[in-house]
């Protein structure tokens, strides 16, 4: 049994008390004295050159204190991109510039042209409508193939072509893929999309500027998983402020799921309006902002082919992927189609050979980024729908087929470049097995036909690299960042604990599980323990909170710093017992001396430490406080394996979930509850992108899915009492807390589920289908009934 | 939003007079129109709003049986008092979400006339009349087309007058993302024969399926709409279905609503 608050008890969330009081506080309930608010006018054509923007009549409106064009920003830094690819011929990809403000050209629907300061939001909206315009349209570039064809217009003049680069995975290992192909006993070949989708936190994107003309001091507030990220990105590449003249801080966070990573225009903006104009700037995105500004995710055109041997052993993969890169590269958006899914087209399989392909491509389309999962679902769809069809075509039984294959022992270094470093896939499938009810799906099969409906079963695993991640790796492998975490743990006086942390939350729980980890550590009661995050002025540099990343690397790093606490605080409880340092144990919030009845209390050593009238002043030195820095030597490895069965209503083509099951591996686990709540939340989003989300351009490049009467986004009734398990625990080998991270798994590990349960239900009514593209919508399924 | 004037009347007089000014325009529970005067699609100088107009609203028999209900009544009202015709009040009970529900207003939809909306498929339906501040339309005259209405300015629904079949059912089949009617069928059976209503289907807004009604008023069954199907040409075609699709679902939302009237 886990201790009250310690590791493994599943702790309710402290923050949540706040949070479902009304009481959070986020960015737009930061209002500064003096502030200003603007408004952007954004393009609403998808590609055209801009000849002029007339602000005349827009300045001279009631309020307006000044428009500012991409003239204002011409001589500034454009929005930089944190990762450089290197493509299969070993030249750097094209990287186009990233103005704050369109310049030139207007390049997605939603490209900012102008951003109009006046006193009140109503004004500056006003001072938009009389911005004049000349927009000379240009064909649009929407589809991937199309952009890349000889002669097609091109999204950035100055690049030779719409390519951003053709990028090659083991580029070593093709000839070897190609010829195990050859050699192949069987081949299966798929076709599929892996479609786009917007993010859509429930908090819209807002940006504060502030800046103080007496000290130089520039301020950020801003909806941002990862302030310390922006600090850099902006005050070193964009508006050339040191990092001790800028403050970003991000308050509450209402959700990012990727798109609240990266460095938009808008807070560069505010920043230096601010200072322009000497006034608090202020930016709240409308929701229909969001859909045509927050970066999109996913978008991903796909051939896969998987041969088998004559026994079914899996030889090789080969893929050839299109990603869309959207417009401009959004932070991270080069490395997402690559490193993020090339690395895992190994999935859970001991798959010898794999070549994967991958061409990104500039489109007139929103920049697309890291979403949920970020490249890992894009893999994990690939391969477990192309298994799953494997296994139609051969007549095996699809479990049978993954099992057959699974990795089994471990260290496993994978033809893709990482080294799996736990993992039980055996026991992950039995597990779903068991809590899937597999062996009563035949009996509701003929349930729901007696009802007229056709029930499928869609069965697959995943697997995610994160704990993201080494930065040593990443360096050669084009990050432009390090990947590291850090801690500062700060002892008070009477015994309470402050940890800055350089993870972020928004949603994640960390101030409840953070300091579970403290409490457990030291034997004190987790609400003796604060968490603090966010803000650049009280945390070290560290690198924010995305791809499961948390507590496997900003968790060990609090970890490492608590030991130096602990190994200090020994120091000095020897000191005080007159004991040897050896002899010193901690265990529930005091330290004794070992086969003694002699013993101290924690409050006792942390106060002794400020107030160090009885200490070893000569040997160390007097308060508590450390801080850590970890890279983490792998990225941890989460798997697990889910189990789908929906009905489809023959007639309409309708597709409901009728049961969901996960069974995953997170490694040791510190909250259950937390836990489970990221689950349910990940198969919420993979469910989503199944059935039910679908970003849609037309061809003109217009935004066809721009509000949510368009855009369906998943609800509660669209999902089914979720049966989710974690009790397959291989613990991490190379982080101290033996965790893998979990936030993700339920978004990675979903959505072939869905789409072979589908696949499933309508060819058990002789429908010869063997795939369609997500989201399932009715109208999608109903046609493919149709032939 | 632009800047506007808002007039509130607390009588049907009152609101009559103020809708007489310029660029006036009437405001129901704004459930449409409020998020267009947000998003700047809308830029009427001066709103009447109609929810303090107490003698619009509520639910009562009239001496000819039917269930009359008030233009000003919200769909929670019509889902809650509606006891006397359950296939309406089970509409009402499924248009939108509850914050939907409890300011829309039956009147505000029939004004505005959305191709996806229930409530027209109702009142078509039920051959209902619609009763405003000039005069009595039938709903066979009253709608004309896509967001269209023969409703002239400043006129108020003030009731909508339902006569109450023998058996009815309302099946909406949701667009996935607004949970509007994709289609939405009501069949509705009177001693004098039975009448089909379909909504979100067609270019054109709601519209009777007149081989549909002949079928079913010689025989009340799911059985009786075999072989019958409509072309997907003029059915609305968009992200969320082709007309083909629309076309089908028509004749199995029908169907289904026959089965469930029973």
């Amino acid at each position: 049994m886990p201790k009250d608050g310690g590791i493994g008890a599943s702790t309710k969330r402290r923050e949540d008390v706040r949070f479902l009081t009304g009481n959070g506080h986020y960015t737009d309930d930061i209002n500064l004295r003096g502030q200003a608010y603007v408004h952007f006018l954004r393009s609403d054509v998808a590609h055209g050159r801009l000849n002029k923007v007339d602000t005349s009549a827009a300045e001279a409106m009631p309020g307006v204190l000044r428009v500012f064009t991409g003239a204002d920003f011409a001589e500034i830094g454009g929005l930089p991109c944190g990762w450089l690819v290197t493509d299969r011929f070993g030249q750097p990809m094209q990287e186009p510039k990233h103005p704050v403000l369109a310049h030139g050209k207007v390049r997605h629907v939603g490209d900012p042209i102008a951003a109009i300061v006046a006193e009140t939001r109503e004004q500056a909206r006003d001072a938009a409508e009389a911005i004049v315009l000349d927009i000379e349209e240009l064909p649009a570039v929407v589809d991937m193939k199309a952009a890349l064809a000889e002669g097609a217009t091109k999204v950035h003049d100055d690049l030779t072509s719409n390519l951003c680069y053709d990028w090659g995975f083991v580029e070593e290992n093709k000839g070897a893929v190609d010829e195990a192909f050859q050699k192949a006993a069987h081949v299966t070949t798929l076709e599929l999309v892996n479609n786009r989708l917007i993010a859509n936190p429930m908090e819209p994107r807002v940006a504060v500027g502030d800046y103080n003309r007496s000290t130089g001091d520039h301020t950020l507030y801003t909806t941002s998983q990862n302030p310390h990220v922006i600090r850099l990105l902006m005050g070193a590449f964009v508006l050339g402020i040191p990092e001790h003249k800028l403050r970003v801080v991000a308050p509450d966070v209402g959700g990012g799921f990727g798109s609240k990573i990266y460095h938009y225009a808008e807070e560069a903006f505010c920043t230096f309006a601010a200072k322009a104009l000497n006034r608090p700037v202020k930016w709240t995105s409308s929701r229909s902002e969001a859909f045509m500004s927050d970066a999109h995710g996913r978008d991903h055109v796909t051939k896969i082919e998987l041969a088998l041997d004559a026994e079914n052993n899996f030889t090789a993969i080969r893929t050839e992927t299109h990603a869309n890169m959207g417009a401009y590269l959004s932070t991270f958006a080069p490395s997402i189609p690559t490193w993020l899914h090339g690395t895992l087209m190994a999935g859970n399989y001991k798959t010898p050979l794999i070549y994967v392909n991958v061409k990104a491509v500039f489109t007139n389309t929103v920049p697309v980024d890291a979403y949920r999962g970020a490249g890992r679902p894009e893999a994990t769809f690939q391969i477990e729908r192309v298994i799953d069809k494997a296994a139609r075509e051969l007549g095996v039984d699809p479990i049978a087929l993954r099992r057959q294959n699974f990795i089994t022992e471990f260290p496993y270094a994978t033809p893709v470049a990482v080294e799996y470093d736990t993992g039980d896939y055996h026991a992950t499938m039995d597990k779903l097995e068991e809590i899937a009810d597999l062996k009563g799906f035949a009996a509701r099969r003929k349930e729901s036909e007696a009802k007229g409906r056709l029930r499928g079963l869609g069965v697959n695993c995943y697997i995610e690299a994160c704990g993201i991640a080494p930065s040593n790796l990443v360096g050669q492998l084009g990050a432009r960042a390090g990947l590291y975490e850090s801690a500062t743990v700060r002892v008070n006086a009477t015994g309470g604990i402050t940890v800055m942390t350089g993870s972020h939350s928004h949603g994640q729980g960390h101030e409840t599980s953070f300091a579970q980890v403290i409490s457990e550590m030291i034997g004190i009661d987790a609400d003796q323990v604060e968490i603090v995050h966010g803000d650049t002025a009280n945390s070290p540099m560290g690198m924010g909170t995305y791809g499961s990343r948390s507590l496997a690397v900003g968790g060990s790093a609090m970890v490492r710093a608590t030991e130096k606490i602990i190994n200090k605080a020994r120091k000095i409880a020897a000191h005080l017992m007159e004991a040897a340092e050896g002899d010193i144990e901690l265990k529930d919030g005091r330290f004794s001396v070992a086969g003694t009845d002699k013993s101290v209390a924690w409050g006792d050593v942390t106060l002794a430490a400020y107030v160090p009238h009885n200490y070893p002043l000569a040997d160390l030195e007097p308060g508590l406080e450390e801080t850590a820095f970890y890279d983490p030597s792998n990225f941890t490895y989460p798997s697990g394996a889910y189990a789908c069965e929906v009905e489809v209503d023959p007639e309409t083509g309708r597709v409901t979930i009728e049961r969901f099951s996960a069974a995953d591996d997170f490694g040791n686990i510190v909250n259950p509850m937390i836990v489970t709540g990221q689950v349910h939340g990940g198969i919420a989003q993979g469910v989503g992108q199944a059935l039910l989300e679908g970003c849609a351009y037309d061809e003109n490049g217009q935004l066809l899915t721009g509000s949510f009467m368009d855009y369906a986004m998943p609800r509660a009734d669209d999902l089914p009492f979720l049966a989710v398990d974690h009790s397959c625990q291989t613990p991490c080998t190379h982080n101290p807390l033996g965790v893998k991270g979990c936030g993700e798994a339920g978004a990675i590990g979903s959505p072939p589920a869905v789409v072979n349960a589908v696949v499933d239900a309508l060819r058990s009514a002789g429908r010869d289908i063997t795939h369609i593209d997500m989201p399932l919508t009715p109208a999608r399924v109903w046609a493919a009934m149709q032939g | 939003m632009y800047a506007f004037e808002i007039d509130r009347p607390n009588t049907l007089a009152d609101a009559v007079k103020a809708l007489g000014a310029e660029e006036a325009q009437a405001l129901g529970g704004g459930q449409t129109l409020i998020p267009a005067l947000k998003q700047r699609l809308a830029s009427p100088a001066r709103l009447v709003a109609l929810s303090g107009v107490a003698e619009i609203k509520g639910i009562c028999t009239g001496d000819d049986g039917a269930l009359c209900i008030g233009g000003g009544t919200t769909h929670a009202d019509v889902a809650a008092g509606a006891g006397a015709y359950p296939a309406l009040a089970a509409l009402a009970a499924n248009i939108g979400d509850p914050a939907v529900r409890n300011r829309g207003t039956i009147g505000g939809s029939l004004a505005n006339n959305d191709p996806s909306a229930c409530y027209p498929a109702a009142v078509l339906g039920s051959g209902a009349t619609v009763v405003t501040t000039n005069r009595q339309i039938a709903a066979d005259d009253f709608f004309e087309g896509m967001f269209t209405t023969t409703l002239e300015d400043g006129e108020i629904i003030t009731e909508v007058r339902f006569p109450v079949p023998e058996a009815a059912s309302y099946q909406k089949f949701e667009q996935p993302a607004s949970r509007f009617a994709l289609v939405g069928v009501f069949v509705a059976r009177f001693a004098d024969g039975v009448r089909v209503a379909v909504t979100g289907a067609s270019e054109e807004g709601v519209f009777r399926w007149s081989e549909a009604e002949a079928a079913l008023s010689k025989d009340f069954a799911p059985a009786a709409l075999e072989g019958l199907s409509l072309s997907g040409d003029g059915m609305i075609s968009d992200l969320h279905g082709s007309g083909d699709y629309r076309a089908h679902l028509v004749a199995v939302m029908t169907r289904r609503a026959v089965a469930a009237a029973g």
